[in-house]
This record gives C-alpha cells, sequence and structure tokens, in this order.
C-alpha cells in the first residue's frame, strides 16, 4: 500500500515530521518498507533564467546563453534547444549532476570551441515526461537558483507499508491516518457525508441473484458526462504511487481505491445491453475480455455482473472491456457494492488476477461506507466530467455488522504484560473508532464498521497494546520451571546429533539436501505414486524421496564436476515410503557414501579405491555407537536393487533390517551421471531397538586374574560358505572359554582345492579358575574344529 | 709373584679397554675370569702356597679380579652403548615425509545451529518436540485459524500431495507450526516446547528455497503473558548471537494463530554494505511471535478461559547466515565439499551452554 505525505495530510491535520509519521507507522503495526521522495532525484537540479541567447560563433543552430542561477550568479551556457530565448525560466544542471534519463554525470565541456558550464534541460532528460522538443519551460515567477522539485509538486515523499491481510482499512489512506491520529500523531480531518440530490429518476434496474456473494449493490446513472485527462492533481497522485492515469472516469475510481478504500467501477452506459443488471454467478464458459487486455474463461461459483447479453464485469475484480469507458463515453454508469471476500478471494486465485479492488474486497470492506463511497465517486465525476446524476437504484442491504465485545481492561496486564490504565485504554479504543461502554470493570465494546478483524478480547488486546507501544511491554523472564533444567530431548532424539557427530568423527562431510527428488530416480529406488508432488517446483523435484542416497550420489557427482571425486558425504534426514496411515511413511535415516578413494596416492602406499567394507565399516560404527552390539549383528546378502547384487548386504538383528551396505548398482551411478567408484550405507534409526538398560549404573565388571591366550586356526571350506557362519561356528564352540575369534586370512589359490577357500581365524581363550593345561587347549580346539566341520563343513587345512 | 700378577692385571685391562666389539669382550672375560681363565687358574694355585703367601696373593688376586670385573662392565656398557647408537643411526629416515592423510568430517550448520538453539532453549525449560513433515491441510491451517478462504493461505505457497487414502487432504507443512497443534492435541498445560524441523514452500530464488528450517516454539500454562515472550526471546538471541547488549524491537504484525501478534527485529548496522549485529540504531527482521490466539487453542482442545501463552517461529538458515556470515541460502543444501569444510563444525563443536556455545 502505497500513498503520498500530501495525501495522507488530506485526511490528517499533523505537523508531524516525515520521520515521526514513519517511525510512528512502523510502531503501530504498519511497517513502512518505503519512502522515496522524487524530488531527491532532482535536488541538482535549479531554475534558471536565460539572460541573453546570441547565436553559437561556430554552429548554426546552437546559441550561447548567459544563464542566472541565482541572485548574483551568471553562468555561461550552450544550448541547442530551439525555444532557448532571453527571459525563460528553465531546469540548469550544473557540471557533476547526474541527468536522471542517462545516468551520466555532466562535465564541463566545450561545444565548438565554447566552454559550457553546465546544461539547460528538457522534461525528457529529467525523466519528468516525454517532452524533448526543447528545454523546460518554467513558470514565469519561479526563482532562479531555487530547486525545480518543489516548483513542480515534486517535494511529496511517497510512503510504502506493508499491510498485513487483516487490515482491510488501512488499504485506504483515511484508515492510515485514522491510526495516526489514535496514536496521538494528529486529528483525523471530518469527512462530510452530502448525498448528490438526483437530477432524474431512473437506472437500470438491479437483480441480486444470491445475496451472499453480494450483498448489497448500489447503482447510478450520470448522464451527459465528458470523459478526458484527469486534472494534473488527480494524475499526480496517482502517478506517484505507481498507476497510469488512464482518463478522468477511470482515474476517480483509482482515487477512491486507495483514498477510501472504496473501490468502484464505472461501465459506459450505451454499452450496456437491456434494462436490468443481475448480479449472478457465472456460467461455466462465460468469456469475459476483461479491462487488463485478457480474455478469461469463467466457472460457475464466480461473481459476474450481467446484462442481456452476457458478463460485463467480474465482481469485485475486474470490468469488462466491452463495458468500459473511452473518450467518446457520455453516459455512465457507476457501481458501488460489497462483494463476498471469499468468494472474491478464490475468483482471483482461481483466475490469477491480482488488482487494487480484489486486494480489497477479499480483505473485506466497510460495509457501512458503501453510500458514502457512492455520493463521493459521484460529487468528483460531476465535478471533473460535468453531467447530471440519476437517483441511485439499490439491491440488497447493508449487512449486519455491529456486535458487542466483553472486553476486561485487566487483561491488557495479564495477556499483554503491561499495565494500561483502563481511561487511557478505553481513550485508545474510542479514538479507533469503537463504541466504549463501561461495564463495571468490564468494557462493552463495539467494534466500527471497518474493523471486522476485531473478533474478541485478544484482538482488543492487540489494539491496545499496539497503540501504546509494543515498546513498554517489561522484558519479563520466564520462570524457571527447576533449578537445574532437565535434557530437552529424549533417548530417541538424542540419537540424531549423537549419530551425525559419529559420522563426521569418521571423515564425512554433513550434507543437508532438498526432501524431494526427480520422480525417475525416485521410481529406481521404489517409490509410490502418492509421493508425488502436485505442484512441484520443477521436474527434478517433484517426488518426496524414498531414499537419500539418490541426493547424496547427486552431490558427489556436482562436486565430481567441480573436481573433488574423492566424497564422502552423510545425511541424516526424513525418507518418505508412502506408508502408514497418513500415507507418509516418514523415517529418520542415516545415510552415507563414499566415492572414489578412500585413500589417495602415497608415498607410503598405493591408492585403494572405497569398497563396499568401507560402507560396512562407517554402518557398524554408527549402530555400535547406538548401543547395538555388532556381534548380533548378521548380514543378509539380499540387498535392495539398487545395491550391487554381490556386493551388498542388509544388517539384521534377528529379522529386523536396520540398515544396509555396499556397492551401489552402476546402473543407478549411469542414470545420475556419476563416474567411478561408489559405495553406501543406511541405517534406519528408527528400528534401532533403544538399549533396555535401566539406570546408570554399570554391570559389574569381572576381570580374569589368568591371561588369555592365543590359537590360530586355518580351515578349508568351500567358496560359497559365508565367513561370517564360520566365525559363528567357531565363537559357539564354546562360548565360556573363546571371547574373540577374527578372521585374519582369506586365501585361495595353489595349495588350496578349487571351489575351496582358506580361512584363517585367530582365537582368543580366557580361562576362569586356572591357567589352560595343554590337554584343556586341546580339548577346546577340538570342539572349535568339530563345531566349523559341522556348521560349515571346514576342515583344518593340512 | 706379585709382579707378575700385576702384570696380568695389566694386560688383561689393557685386552679389555682394546674389545673392539661384545663378543670381542667376552672372548676377554672367558680367557680372564672364565673356569679356565689365567685369573681362574692363578686362584686355583693358591691352594698349594704356603699359609702367609697365600694370604698375600689371595689378597692381591681378589683385588685384580674386582678391578678387571669393573672394567669389564664398564666396557660392556660403552660398547652397548655404542651399538644402540649406530643401530639408531642405520635407522635414521626423513621425518619430514608427510603423514599419511586422514578424512576430516563435518557437521552442517543446520545441524549445528539446531543444536545451539536446543541447548539454550533447554536452559529455559523446553523440551523438543516433532511431527511429521507431510501434514494434514486441518494441522497445517485450519487448526492454526486459517480458513480455505483466508488471504493468509497466499502468503504460504503451499505443495500438494495427492489426498491420503481416507481422503485428508495432504500437503508439505509450510511451517513447524503444526507441530504446536500435535503438541497441544496430545497433551495437557503446562506445555514448554520448540519444534525445529524442515518446512517446505513453492518458492525459489536468491532468498528463497523450497525446503528450509524453522523453529518454533510454545508456552502454554495460565500466566504466561506478552513479557515473558520479551523476555524469552532477549534472552534467547543474546545468547544465540553471543552479544549481551543485543537491543530487540517487538513491531505489531499479523499472523493468524496469533493474537496479539509481533514482528522482531533485532539491532544491526548496514554502514559500508556490511550487515553487522548489535546496538547501532539500525533493524533487522528476524521473527514472527505473538500470544496463542483463543480460536487456536479451542481447536487443539484448550480451554482458552483458563489457559493462554505465545508462540513464535524462526528461520534456522536465516540466524546460521547471520551468525556465521553464510552469504548465500542457497548453498546450505548444495552439498558442495568446499562450502561444507568451510562452513562446517568439527565433530568435538559440541554445543555447551557450560562449555561455551560456539568455539
Amino acid at each position: 500500500m502505497k500513498f503520498t505525505l500530501n495525501w495522507l495530510k488530506d485526511h490528517l491535520d499533523t505537523s508531524a515530521s516525515l520521520d515521526e509519521i514513519a517511525l510512528t507507522l512502523t510502531r503501530i503495526g504498519l511497517e513502512v518498507i518505503g519512502i522515496e521522495n522524487p524530488a531527491e532525484a532532482l535536488t541538482p537540479f535549479v531554475i534558471g533564467e536565460i539572460i541573453t541567447a546570441e547565436k553559437h560563433p561556430n554552429a548554426d543552430k546552437l546559441q550561447v546563453c548567459q544563464v542566472k542561477i541565482g541572485k548574483d550568479q551568471l553562468v555561461e551556457v550552450v544550448c541547442g534547444a530551439p525555444n532557448a530565448r532571453p527571459g525563460l525560466k528553465t531546469a540548469f544542471a550544473a557540471p557533476g549532476s547526474v541527468i536522471p534519463a542517462s545516468g551520466e554525470v555532466l562535465k564541463i565541456g566545450a561545444i565548438r570551441g565554447v566552454t559550457s558550464n553546465g546544461m539547460l534541460c528538457s522534461t525528457r532528460e529529467l525523466k519528468l515526461g516525454e517532452d524533448h522538443e526543447g528545454i523546460m519551460e518554467l513558470p514565469a515567477d519561479a526563482i532562479p537558483g531555487a530547486p525545480i522539485g518543489p516548483l513542480l509538486g515534486l517535494d511529496d515523499p511517497v510512503i510504502e507499508i506493508n499491510l498485513t491481510p487483516n487490515r482491510a482499512d488501512c488499504a485506504g489512506v483515511r484508515g492510515v491516518a485514522r491510526d495516526l491520529a489514535a496514536a496521538g500523531l494528529g486529528a483525523l480531518k471530518p469527512l462530510s457525508f452530502e448525498p448528490v440530490s438526483p437530477a432524474f429518476g431512473g437506472s437500470l434496474k438491479v437483480v441480486i441473484e444470491d445475496q451472499t456473494a453480494c450483498p448489497l449493490f448500489l447503482g447510478r446513472t450520470v448522464r451527459g458526462v465528458k470523459n478526458g485527462p484527469s486534472p494534473k492533481w488527480l494524475a499526480d497522485r496517482l502517478t506517484a504511487i505507481g498507476l497510469n492515469p488512464r482518463s478522468a472516469l477511470v482515474d476517480v475510481t483509482n482515487y477512491f481505491t486507495f483514498d477510501r478504500c472504496r473501490p468502484l467501477h464505472v461501465f459506459d452506459a450505451a454499452k450496456v445491453h437491456g434494462d436490468t443488471l443481475t448480479v449472478r454467478s457465472a456460467r461455466t464458459g462465460e468469456v469475459l475480455e476483461a479491462l487488463n487486455g485478457k480474455s478469461y474463461t469463467l466457472e460457475a461459483g464466480m461473481t459476474v455482473i450481467a446484462d442481456s447479453e452476457g458478463v460485463d464485469s467480474l465482481g469485485g475484480i475486474m470490468g469488462g472491456m466491452a463495458s468500459g469507458c473511452t473518450a467518446e463515453t457520455s453516459d455512465i454508469y457507476i457501481e458501488c457494492a460489497l462483494f463476498d471476500p471469499r468468494r472474491t478471494a478464490e475468483t482471483g486465485r482461481a483466475l490469477q488476477i491480482s488488482s487494487d479492488a480484489r486486494y480489497r474486497f477479499e480483505r473485506g470492506l466497510d460495509p457501512q461506507a458503501v453510500f458514502e463511497g457512492m455520493a463521493a465517486a459521484t460529487r468528483m465525476i460531476l465535478e471533473l466530467c460535468g453531467g447530471e446524476a440519476s437517483e441511485i437504484v439499490v439491491a440488497g442491504a447493508v449487512p449486519e455488522w455491529k456486535r458487542t465485545i466483553a472486553f476486561r481492561p485487566s487483561r491488557v496486564a495479564s495477556l499483554g504484560g503491561v499495565g494500561v490504565p483502563p481511561e487511557r485504554q478505553r481513550a485508545i479504543l474510542t479514538a479507533l473508532g469503537c463504541g466504549v461502554a463501561i461495564e463495571g470493570a468490564s468494557f462493552a465494546v463495539n467494534p466500527p464498521s471497518w474493523r471486522a478483524d476485531i473478533e474478541g478480547e485478544a484482538d482488543l488486546v492487540e489494539e491496545v497494546l499496539r497503540i501504546e507501544g509494543y515498546d513498554r511491554i517489561p522484558e519479563t523472564p520466564l520462570p524457571r520451571l527447576r533449578a537445574i533444567a532437565r535434557p530437552a530431548v529424549d533417548a530417541a532424539q538424542r540419537r540424531v546429533p549423537w549419530a551425525k557427530r559419529l559420522l563426521a568423527s569418521r571423515g564425512l562431510n554433513e550434507a543437508v539436501t532438498w526432501s524431494f527428488i526427480d520422480g525417475k530416480i525416485a521410481k529406481l529406488f521404489g517409490t509410490t505414486d502418492s509421493m508425488t508432488l502436485l505442484n512441484p517446483i520443477s521436474a527434478d523435484l517433484s517426488t518426496m524421496r524414498p531414499t537419500i542416497l539418490a541426493n547424496l550420489i547427486q552431490a558427489a557427482t556436482r562436486n565430481a564436476a567441480r573436481g573433488y571425486v574423492d566424497a564422502a558425504l552423510f545425511e541424516v534426514g526424513p525418507i518418505f515410503n508412502g506408508s502408514g496411515p497418513e500415507g507418509a511413511g516418514q523415517s529418520t535415516v542415516a545415510t552415507g557414501i563414499r566415492t572414489g578413494f578412500a585413500k589417495g596416492r602415497h608415498w607410503t602406499g598405493k591408492a585403494k579405491p572405497v569398497d563396499p567394507f568401507d560402507a560396512k565399516s562407517d554402518a557398524l560404527a554408527l549402530l555400535s555407537s547406538l548401543g547395538v552390539d555388532p556381534a548380533k549383528l548378521t548380514v543378509d546378502a539380499n540387498p535392495p536393487s539398487w545395491f550391487h547384487p554381490g556386493q551388498a548386504g542388509l544388517l539384521k538383528l534377528g529379522p529386523i533390517a536396520l540398515g544396509t551396505f555396499g556397492t551401489i548398482h552402476p546402473d543407478i551411478l549411469d542414470a545420475i551421471g556419476l563416474d567411478g567408484a561408489c559405495v553406501g550405507f543406511t541405517v534406519d534409526l528408527g528400528a534401532v531397538p533403544m538399549p533396555r538398560r535401566k539406570g546408570t549404573a554399570r554391570p559389574a565388571l569381572s576381570l580374569s586374574q589368568f591371561q588369555p591366550i592365543t590359537r590360530d586356526f586355518a580351515f578349508v571350506v568351500a567358496e560359497t560358505v559365508p565367513a561370517e557362519k564360520l566365525i559363528r561356528a567357531v565363537k559357539g564352540a564354546d562360548k565360556a572359554i573363546i571371547v574373540d575369534a577374527r578372521l585374519f586370512d582369506l586365501y585361495t589359490g595353489p595349495g588350496v582345492e578349487a571351489g575351496m577357500k582358506s580361512l584363517a581365524i585367530e582365537v582368543t581363550l580366557q580361562p576362569a579358575e586356572r591357567t589352560f593345561t595343554d590337554a584343556d587347549i586341546e580339548a577346546v580346539a577340538a570342539r572349535i574344529v568339530a563345531a566349523a566341520a559341522k556348521d560349515t563343513g571346514a576342515t583344518l587345512r593340512g | 709373584m706379585s709382579n707378575g700378577l700385576e702384570t696380568l692385571r695389566d694386560r688383561l685391562l689393557q685386552a679389555i679397554a682394546g674389545a673392539a666389539d661384545l663378543s670381542a669382550l667376552d672372548q676377554v672375560r672367558v680367557e680372564a675370569i672364565g673356569k679356565k681363565g689365567e685369573l681362574t687358574q692363578q686362584m686355583k694355585m693358591l691352594g698349594s702356597m704356603e699359609a702367609d703367601a697365600r694370604r698375600a696373593a689371595g689378597q692381591l688376586l681378589n683385588v685384580i679380579k674386582t678391578d678387571v670385573e669393573t672394567a669389564i662392565a664398564e666396557r660392556q656398557g660403552a660398547l652397548a652403548g655404542a651399538a644402540r647408537s649406530a643401530k639408531l643411526a642405520a635407522e635414521r629416515i626423513d621425518v619430514t615425509l608427510p603423514a599419511a592423510p586422514e578424512g576430516e568430517g563435518h557437521i552442517h550448520p543446520i545441524s549445528q545451529t539446531i543444536e545451539e538453539i536446543t541447548q539454550i532453549f533447554a536452559e529455559m525449560g523446553f523440551t523438543v518436540a516433532e511431527g511429521p513433515e507431510i501434514e494434514t491441510d486441518f494441522n497445517n491451517f485450519t487448526a492454526l485459524n486459517i480458513p480455505p478462504e483466508h488471504p493468509a493461505r497466499q502468503m504460504h505457497d503451499t505443495f500438494y500431495l495427492p489426498p491420503a487414502a481416507d481422503g485428508t487432504a495432504r500437503v508439505l507443512r509450510t511451517h513447524t507450526s503444526p507441530v504446536q497443534v500435535r503438541t497441544m492435541l496430545n497433551s495437557k498445560p503446562p506445555i514448554r516446547i520448540i519444534a525445529p524441523g524442515r518446512t517446505y514452500r513453492s518458492d525459489y530464488d536468491m532468498t528463497h528455497t523450497p525446503m528450509f528450517h524453522q523453529v518454533e516454539g510454545l508456552v502454554i500454562d495460565e500466566t504466561t503473558h506478552m513479557g515473558h515472550l520479551r523476555g524469552c526471546l532477549t534472552e534467547f538471541l543474546r545468547a544465540f548471537f553471543q552479544i549481551d547488549d543485543l537491543p530487540l524491537r517487538f513491531r505489531p504484525s499479523f499472523f493468524p494463530f496469533t493474537e496479539p501478534s509481533a514482528e522482531v527485529d533485532i539491532g544491526c548496522s548496514r554502514k559500508g554494505g556490511q550487515l553487522k549485529l548489535g546496538n547501532y540504531g539500525d533493524w533487522l527482521e528476524i521473527l514472527g511471535c505473538g500470544m496463542v490466539h483463543p480460536k487456536v487453542l479451542e481447536m487443539c482442545g484448550i480451554d482458552s478461559t483458563r489457559y493462554q501463552g505465545f508462540a513464535f517461529g524462526m528461520g534456522i538458515e536465516r540466524i546460521a547466515m547471520l551468525k556465521y556470515g553464510i552469504p548465500d541460502l542457497r548453498t546450505f543444501f548444495d552439498a558442495d565439499l568446499r562450502w561444507l569444510r568451510h562452513y562446517g563444525f568439527s565433530f568435538l563443536d559440541q554445543p555447551s551452554l557450560g562449555l561455551g556455545l560456539t568455539r
């Protein structure tokens, strides 16, 4: 919402400075987001009077002028304008000025041998108009040396406020003035409501089909108008706030839209068919050529004003081209109505029309001010365009808006946190237009017709507070619930930052990537259609991600394109599989990838490309940090399809899959465009069981006083036997004594039969009550070999 | 006799001193005091001597033996030291060679900032609440006093998903406020929560991304008023930005879910095109807040005649950008390794009020 300072002063009698006004506006909730004074750009330009103008010695079309730019100040300027003549007052630019039209800095220069100490300017050069036939011609009484801005009436700062959607009343300058007056910045000037006495009876009949869509409709004819350009004051006002003046009839409606928040519409009466206007729902398929030059196909439910031939305008949004006013218009029909805010908003949204009328109607107009609006607009049209007005045809009625709110002034302290004397509260509410009756300790408050947003006690607290000033509310510490605060997160929530820090400690960089990805990529990871956005911002951000792997592979691809091929990235965040009663299936997963080389070239050894065991190691470290005993995990070598079928697995705790790890399937890398090796892992944080330990005490630590011993076993086993199975068999041979079994060698080749492999395991044996005898050790070894043979068919390597 | 022994001693000591290495020294030892060594032989011969001569010779021999043994021990020490030195000298390497590089990981500024926020609000007795990012239209809008036709819905550029199986309209939450709704529906006052998380709006330009993070705050009890809101936010912002005199300005504003509503500005300076936070006279908008609207309380099953409280919401990227001098919002989501290394945090930088929020 924009207005100028002088426009504001039409409604507000104030001696406050612009700064005070701006600060107050922001303080009371009408946030000032811009103040621009067009005169400021013109500061360098002063009035110059041409004293003499003589022909340039070396050029036919140039003159050398002596220009008076101050009491005793004369400068010599070379000028090519045909209208440069002695006695002319015009705009003078001194050297160093920036010419608005070109943006260039004016320099002292010699023109054909004569030095020019400045420039005389045209309207166009100062960006004040299109005229470039000659230099500006200023009034004869202009004073040389004075700035031209004020002379041209341009010294009127334009104020822009950021209007919140609840304040329909301040979409008009008068509403802004009223708020400022209530805030003590002057007095609201009275508005006289003088109806225009009709010169003749009869106008178009009006039928409202649905009074909920249009509660009230006023119409009148004005005969014999003469449309033309608006007077300068009106054109200047509209120009200042960024509107193009069109013609007096159109400009008057725009003026009241901004002045009183009272949009009106003016039809060319000659172009209305029949003798009746009907306010009705559009019929689906009806077409309106709107005033913005665009054609709209309407749907049922949109409120239109129609004549016997069809739709003339979209109620509360925009008029139609066919019934629009032109320079030839002589009889007009003025419409001043109320339209339902909700329907106006829906229609505007559906048709994507933003208009100043819609902006106001969808916020809700003052229902009490319809007659006033009609009178004021008629009066101005008669003044500017002449003619005579008919009586007003009224359809519908002013909707009920009066209400009483029981308001306890004590609520300003108990809700607002600051005590304001009831008398002061009453004064504020009264100044805002409320009726206030004292009923014991309470007020009975009647909000004014223009404040539909005031619905209850809390709204009135805000009204008092914002006028009193939020800065008066003292900072009050929030009372402590306990002397020492308790943790803000529970055990499950705490895992998220832990997981992040664990992974970062392993050299992975945390990424935060979009929750949505390209639908084509999502399909490769098994998404469902229900996870595709109905209105994605672009095709590559169209579908809720079923995995973070794809995002990270994309990120690695971007990094590779920048020359950073070896990436170690992770993200802990949401994925969505579309399951569950609400159809979201959101879960929090930790996901990481490593690409390129795990170890680069180095003098200590060869470069090592990333391999699936890097990813397995990441996943196990994470699970272990979350309290899962890695020894209890099993690997199921049937990974999801986006992994390499032979180089990946699921990490399971009993039947529950906690995560995945392995080499990413080359088809996925091809689809995303990543070259080189890529391994990854996922851990579903929600699936990882919470440790069941109660309290903070650790279980008792029992330490053997006997030294453990180790023995190595080299087994030969079929190549298809998973190593994990053999290790498990070895460990299970005597759970009391065998405390660890580590696989330290894997061998195939000469000495081992084809189809077989050698696995060497170091077993740690812990004596409990006495040191082992040779017989003890032999007995355990025999059990180990037997268990391995039984579970895996392994034999000791000979 | 004694002259002969003196000579023997001198010869042995000479031999010990001349032993070039440990094995040569051992050879000398064997020859001197071994089973068949010269001194041993002399000792053995004592038995065949007269008593007086034996005493004198015995004493002399014991002295010589002690001298020899001491000399051997000393020589042994010297030779072992030299051998160790020689071995160490041979083991010299170029220690200026580079050690093997280790990949260094980093924590994203968003995570770090959320942990900082959590630390500060934990101190004020808040707990962390969470909610789903795919929300119902009711939780995201209706329960927050934003009916379908409300102009405020246009303030949110909402992403929509196909309706759930039961026909419920589904949206990507446009703010973290639905967590307020869920918390109030599922618990009884007093309530003191923050809800950090991802939010989504269909907007993508220099200063907007279709996904971003917010933190929501909600306090509901019987007495909390707007003064507490000011106090709480002032404490938070000063602790977070680590500026003890950071000024705050509350401006009246409008949100459908709060009444009264306020926007909060913090003090700053924009001199020379450089944004600097502090008490410098200029203002920067930082968050929106207000007293929870009675209609929202009622919609969430809380008696608005008895309970009241405040809510606030702020952009996490925004405050992270301000605190850490990150110039461009869009870079947060690009996963550029150079950016992550530059703006990221060590895993050891766990925010803590007791140990300092930020290193």
